[in-house]
């Protein structure tokens, strides 16, 4: 069995929906819609499978140097230069297959019944397979070049589907914003390579860490100003501050794919780059702290947004982007399990929080201002359940969810680790208590109070299966690593071992840890105390706040995500857009036109040398003859 | 005594004034003949060379070179014929419409 | 000579009987179209490479057959099967293309075939001779393919042209062999690398004869300045015939240039080096430059056909395994996206015209999207963008010649790459942003042709397959090498 599992070969992962995509790309527009989603759902399906077997393969039998390796073929293979596409499977990015398979496959199924009166239907699957194929080449990737080409194909997904419903502007607007906001991160990101390229003179990702780690000196300017930059790839594609902008706005596409893309995979790819090159980070002391200030900063700000949203969507995208704060705050500190632990449960309970909303919002034609919703607790009981268990998972409600367990572990670090400090446990519990406040009054208000909003339609099977399978793993997803006070289960920990080394603690101390979790978990209580109490019993309060002059800025200032996107305008776009106003005339492109200028002049003397007559083309191969008997004999 | 070097000397002569007949005459045939005279200056070239050479080889290549050259012809009145039926004319220069 | 020795031959052979009998049964089998015949003729070419696989491939190392008159060897193997696969390719779009215009297809594919066993010859020859005469069965063959449509007057003019200029520069290219045969005593290519190994030559004679063969070559290939022919030559052409001489014998010709050059003459590199690398920047320069304003697509790609041939000479120009191989993964590459490129000119069609004109290709996305990305894919590979193949055998090509030393070559061939997206995006341009004309009642049409239609659907997927995994081509190239005698 073990055997079988590990002859499996690895590029079948990527390839199954690469060939989904492939196929739905060529054929789909004629397939009925039954075929399409058989082979939309299926080809990822078949990757988790795929996926489940090597996972057996690798656990059964895990091998010596901790990565399984496959060779595919070498790409481009010039002197000394060589990009080869060539896989491997670690215990890291096992984690991250197994969960971009998984959820990926119940997102896909959900989505056959979700996306079932769309016209484009087999456009939405090409493009998800695709996006999936590209998350796995990027995850399983061996080289930071394949890695690349994986991280700008999803940019790429994300954009498409951002766009989905291309034919209202806002979306496409939506679209261009989130890819060219990215685009920043990826430019540093590309330096970020082409730097490691040319002093370690690899991309491959084993070998460039290891080069790294032997040649480059604690807080030297070079380890630093690489970390730095990867640090700025993974910003823009995890929504951090400062490019966290374009997340809010990505809720357009529809919502499975906010689903996947924007919740479960790859907004949390930066979290997988550092973790990936976290040897280089352990090298940039200066860029362990920002990863942790950006991540701290990053958890509170996007927390109080999330607090005054009002549509559903954009609840859920502000606390996305609060918790991955809350990975980077972990990275930061260097518990890098802790953080990659908190991207799979985060995965799990963030998915089924969308699918819920996508449900809501379906059931109420395509309906996302909470306000118009109420007391559907009755109407979407499935709906109901599964989406108080994601909220409870999300606010880390204590003992019992999932959340809890990771988040607990990132808080401990910060507190405990060499590079940690009670500021930062200070940020992650004051985040605590904003998100349990968040995520419950999404819950109160949605699910309880008087009913508002007419229930069209009620969810079938499809969509409640994947509801109730996340939700399940948004409750026992966390039992696979607990605390020391708590059972002390390190399975998950134990298995990244290899991969990344744990935190390094100073302050050592049993009691410690158990007060600090005893203290997170009672401002989590509070929080959701709060919200019943803001929300439900004394509706008036958060109404007057916001009528009072302070209230009211402050909930315009939070709304609109701090005023970034403001701010960005007035010092980026408009001055950008004025430049670009004053070069129409193209004052700097003289240079470049008279080049053209030049090639064009030449190629009117060129055309009349193509005079047609068969008499000067003699000429001039008689000519040319003697050119090149003159060129002969003369060198 | 006449030896290797005059056939040769003859031999680029015959051969610059067919390649001169390519590129000043107008009229088709004039060039089809000026191309075989070519050929010609090199098939005695090759049998020149043969001679001084001992060597068979190079009347074998002139054999073939007549042949070629024959079938070379049979193509190029070919295309007149098809010329004068399409133009009613054998002039080269009338053949211009493609240009530029 | 032995009898054993027709064995390796036997592919040739059964190519020539494979003319002849698709020439007679095109008689009885002309009157259902064009199809059945030209479907007899893929079948030959696929039985030829059949018969390759079985009987014309080396058993070890190169094999001389035929009282050393051919050579079998990988290097030939390579050009033959990438001879077949491009005339299969531009009969199976030739067919829905003759029937239109109501020629017949069995002289057509005889036709074809004919030029396949001259270009056969021109890749396995080990004499002068030999190569001559596949050389000029390959021409003869063409001559009339080019003006077969013979009611045209463009079809007509330009086979005019290409056969003047053509039997011209054949008539030098033999005064260039005649003298190389005075002054080395031999016709064969192995007693002629011998002698000028042993002995360097300063004879004027001798350069003049490898200066006229040089001419002989870049004529085949179109290089500047002996291109003249070649925009006149492929725009009156019937596209098939376009597609297929812009591929098949220019791929031969730079197989017999780089066995004379590479091979033969590579004692005498320091005379020809020189004049290779004039042609090939010259090549490349005008070649790009020119197509800059064509409005014919036929022309355009004709110049950038030129170009092309300018970016393979960088590879002797590098003279080295590497430019070698880097010339054979080229001719393949070109292959696949020129073919695919005419093959939707061939299906283009405005008001019942072939639609040749640019603008003919004005909101094509619109109408046929997947032919539209189709012709993106091959614009792509032409312009040598990755992920596409062209990219890989340009990169190939750059390698060879910076290593080579020849830096400047290098980076004019890279600024003509970049003039060389303007017009191969004006095509792209006109596709996706124009709307054509919105008084036209009837813009443009793909014709639905299921033949031509696979045929441009294998070299699209050639074209990004070989652009991500170029492994298997690049290791077959590399093989082709040893048996030029190269170090």
């Amino acid at each position: 069995m073990i055997d079988v599992c590990r002859s499996l070969p690895i590029w079948l992962i990527p390839a199954l929906p690469a060939a989904g995509f492939v196929v739905l790309a060529l054929v789909g527009a004629r397939f009925p819609r039954r075929w399409v989603a058989i082979v939309g759902a299926g080809s990822v399906g078949a990757a988790a499978a795929a996926t489940l077997c090597t996972a057996i393969g690798f656990l059964g039998r895990p091998p010596e140097t901790g990565v399984i390796e496959e060779r595919l073929w070498s790409w481009i293979d010039v002197g000394s230069f060589e990009i080869g596409f060539n896989l491997a499977v670690d215990a890291l990015s096992l984690v991250m297959i197994f969960v971009v398979t998984f959820v990926g496959f119940l997102i896909h199924v959900y989505s056959t019944e979700y996306m079932a009166d769309d016209s484009a239907y087999s456009r939405f699957f090409a493009c998800m397979n695709l996006f999936v194929a590209f998350m796995l080449m990027l995850v399983l990737a061996d080289s930071l070049f394949l890695l690349y080409l994986g991280w700008e194909g999803v940019g790429l997904c994300s954009y498409l589907l951002i766009g989905f419903w291309y034919s209202d502007p806002a979306n496409g607007a939506a679209a261009r914003k989130a890819f060219i906001v990215t685009r920043v991160g990826d430019t540093a990101f590309a330096i970020a390579l082409l730097l490691l390229y040319k002093h370690a003179g690899t991309l491959d990702i084993q070998a460039a860490m290891a080069w790294a780690a032997d040649n480059w000196a604690v807080g030297s300017g070079i380890a630093v100003a690489v970390a730095l930059l990867l640090l700025g790839g993974a910003v823009g594609k995890s929504a951090q501050l400062p490019l966290q902008v374009w997340l809010p706005d990505a809720m357009a596409g529809p919502t499975p794919v906010s689903a996947l893309i924007h919740a479960a995979t790859m907004v949390t790819a930066g979290v997988y780059l550092i973790a990936r090159t976290h040897v280089v980070f352990e090298l940039a002391p200066t860029a362990m702290t920002t990863v942790a200030a950006v991540g701290a900063a990053t958890l509170l700000l996007a927390g109080c947004s999330a607090l005054v949203q009002t549509d559903i969507k954009r609840v859920l995208a502000y606390s996305t982007i609060s918790q991955i704060g809350y990975m980077f705050l972990g990275l930061g500190v260097g518990a890098w399990s802790a953080a990659v632990f908190h991207l799979m449960t985060h995965a799990f309970f963030k998915a089924l929080l969308f699918l819920g909303a996508g449900a809501v919002i379906i059931s109420l034609h395509h309906e996302q201002d909470i306000f118009k919703m109420g007391g559907l607790r009755r109407r979407l009981p499935g709906v109901f359940w599964t989406f108080l268990i994601g909220s409870a998972s999300l606010a880390a409600l204590p003992l019992v969810t999932a959340g809890f367990y990771s988040k607990d572990l990132i808080l401990w670090a910060a507190w405990s680790s060499d590079s940690g400090s009670p500021w930062l446990w200070a940020a992650g519990a004051g985040g605590a208590l904003l998100t349990a406040v968040y995520a419950f009054r999404l819950v109160f208000i949605v699910f309880f109070g008087d009913e508002r909003g007419h229930v069209e339609r009620r969810p079938g099977l499809l969509i409640l299966v994947p509801l109730t399978v996340l939700a399940v793993l948004s409750v026992v997803g966390g039992f696979v690593e607990t605390p020391s006070a708590l059972g002390h289960v390190s399975f998950f920990f134990d298995l990244l071992d290899p991969v990344l080394p744990p935190a390094h603690a100073t302050v050592a101390g049993h009691g410690t840890e158990v007060l600090l979790q005893t203290v997170v978990a009672a401002i989590t209580l509070l929080g959701v105390g709060l919200a019943f109490f803001l929300y439900v019993r004394r509706p008036a309060i958060p109404a007057a706040v916001k009528a009072s002059p302070l209230g009211a800025w402050l909930c315009g200032l939070w709304l609109s995500g701090w005023g970034f996107d403001t701010l960005y305008d007035r010092i980026f776009v408009r001055p950008f857009v004025a430049v670009a106003g004053l070069l129409r005339a193209d004052p700097l492109d003289e240079i470049s036109s008279s080049v053209a200028r030049v090639i064009a002049a030449g190629n009117s003397a060129l055309s009349r040398t193509q005079d047609g007559r068969v008499r000067t083309y003699a000429f001039g191969i008689g000519l040319g003859a003697v050119i090149a008997v003159a060129v002969v004999v003369l060198t | 005594m006449i030896d290797a070097t005059h056939y040769v000397v003859l031999s680029l002569i015959l051969f610059c004034l067919g390649l001169i007949g390519v590129m000043v005459r107008r009229n088709f045939i004039t060039v089809l003949m000026s191309l075989e005279l070519m050929f010609n200056a090199v098939n005695l070239n090759l049998i020149a060379f043969s001679f001084r050479l001992s060597d068979l080889a190079g009347q074998v290549l002139a054999i073939f070179v007549i042949t070629v050259a024959a079938a070379e012809a049979a193509i190029g009145l070919g295309l007149i014929i098809a010329l004068v039926r399409l133009k009613d004319t054998v002039a080269l220069d009338e053949a211009d419409v493609m240009r530029g | 000579m032995s009898l054993a020795d027709f064995v390796p031959f036997l592919p040739e052979i059964f190519l020539g009987c494979a003319g002849f009998i698709v020439l007679l049964a095109g008689i009885p089998l002309g009157r259902r179209g064009s199809r059945p015949v030209i479907a007899l003729a893929v079948a030959a070419l696929a039985a030829t490479a059949v018969l390759i696989f079985l009987v014309g491939r080396p058993a070890a190392g190169p094999q001389l057959i035929l009282g050393d008159m051919l050579v079998v060897d990988q290097f030939a193997v390579f050009f033959k099967l990438l001879v077949l696969a491009a005339s299969a390719l531009a009969l199976v779009m030739a067919a829905g293309y003759l029937d239109r215009a109501q020629y017949s297809g069995g002289e057509f594919a005889s036709l074809i075939l004919f030029a396949d066993l001259g270009m056969f010859i021109m890749a396995s020859g080990a004499n002068l001779a030999s190569l001559y005469v596949g050389l000029e069965l390959m021409a003869l063959s063409v001559y009339v393919l080019v003006g077969y449509f013979k009611l045209e007057v463009k079809s007509n003019e330009g086979a005019v042209k290409y056969f003047v200029l053509g039997a011209a520069s054949s008539a030098i290219l033999l005064y260039g062999i005649s003298l190389i045969y005075g002054t080395t005593g031999s016709l064969d290519l192995e007693t002629i690398r011998v002698t000028l190994a042993e002995v360097p030559h300063q004879n004027f004679l001798l350069l003049l004869g490898i200066a006229l063969v040089a001419f002989g070559m870049l004529f085949k290939v179109a290089a500047v300045p002996f291109h003249v022919w070649t925009p006149d030559a492929y725009e009156g052409a019937p596209t098939p015939v376009t597609a297929f001489i812009s591929v098949a014998p220019k791929a031969v010709a730079f197989a017999m240039f780089l066995r004379l050059f590479a091979g033969t003459f590579a004692g005498e590199v320091e005379h020809w080096r020189m004049l290779l690398w004039i042609a090939s920047a010259a090549t490349m320069i005008y070649g790009n430059v020119a197509a800059l304003t064509q409005i014919n697509v036929k022309r355009m790609l004709a110049y950038s056909s030129i170009a092309h041939a300018g970016y393979a000479l960088m590879g002797l120009v590098a003279g080295s395994d590497a430019g070698t191989w880097a010339v054979l993964m080229y001719m393949a590459v070109y292959a696949f996206m020129n073919l695919g490129a005419f093959g939707f000119v061939i299906l283009l069609e405005s008001r019942g015209y072939a639609g040749e004109r640019i603008e003919d290709f004005a909101g094509l996305a619109r109408r046929h999207p997947g032919a539209a990305a189709g012709m993106l894919i091959f614009m792509l590979g032409l312009a040598g963008i990755p992920p596409t193949a062209g990219f890989m055998g340009k990169l190939y090509l750059w390698a060879a010649t910076v290593e080579a030393g020849y830096i400047w070559l290098a980076v004019i061939s890279v600024l003509m790459s970049a003039v060389s997206l303007y017009y191969y995006f004006r095509l792209v341009v006109q596709m996706y942003l124009k709307e054509g004309d919105a008084e036209d009642e009837s813009p443009a049409e793909m014709l639905s042709d299921r033949w031509a239609g696979a045929a441009i659907a294998v070299c699209a997927v050639m074209t990004l397959a070989i652009g991500l995994w170029p492994a298997p081509l690049v290791g077959w190239a590399k093989s082709g090498l040893s048996a030029l005698g190269l170090v």
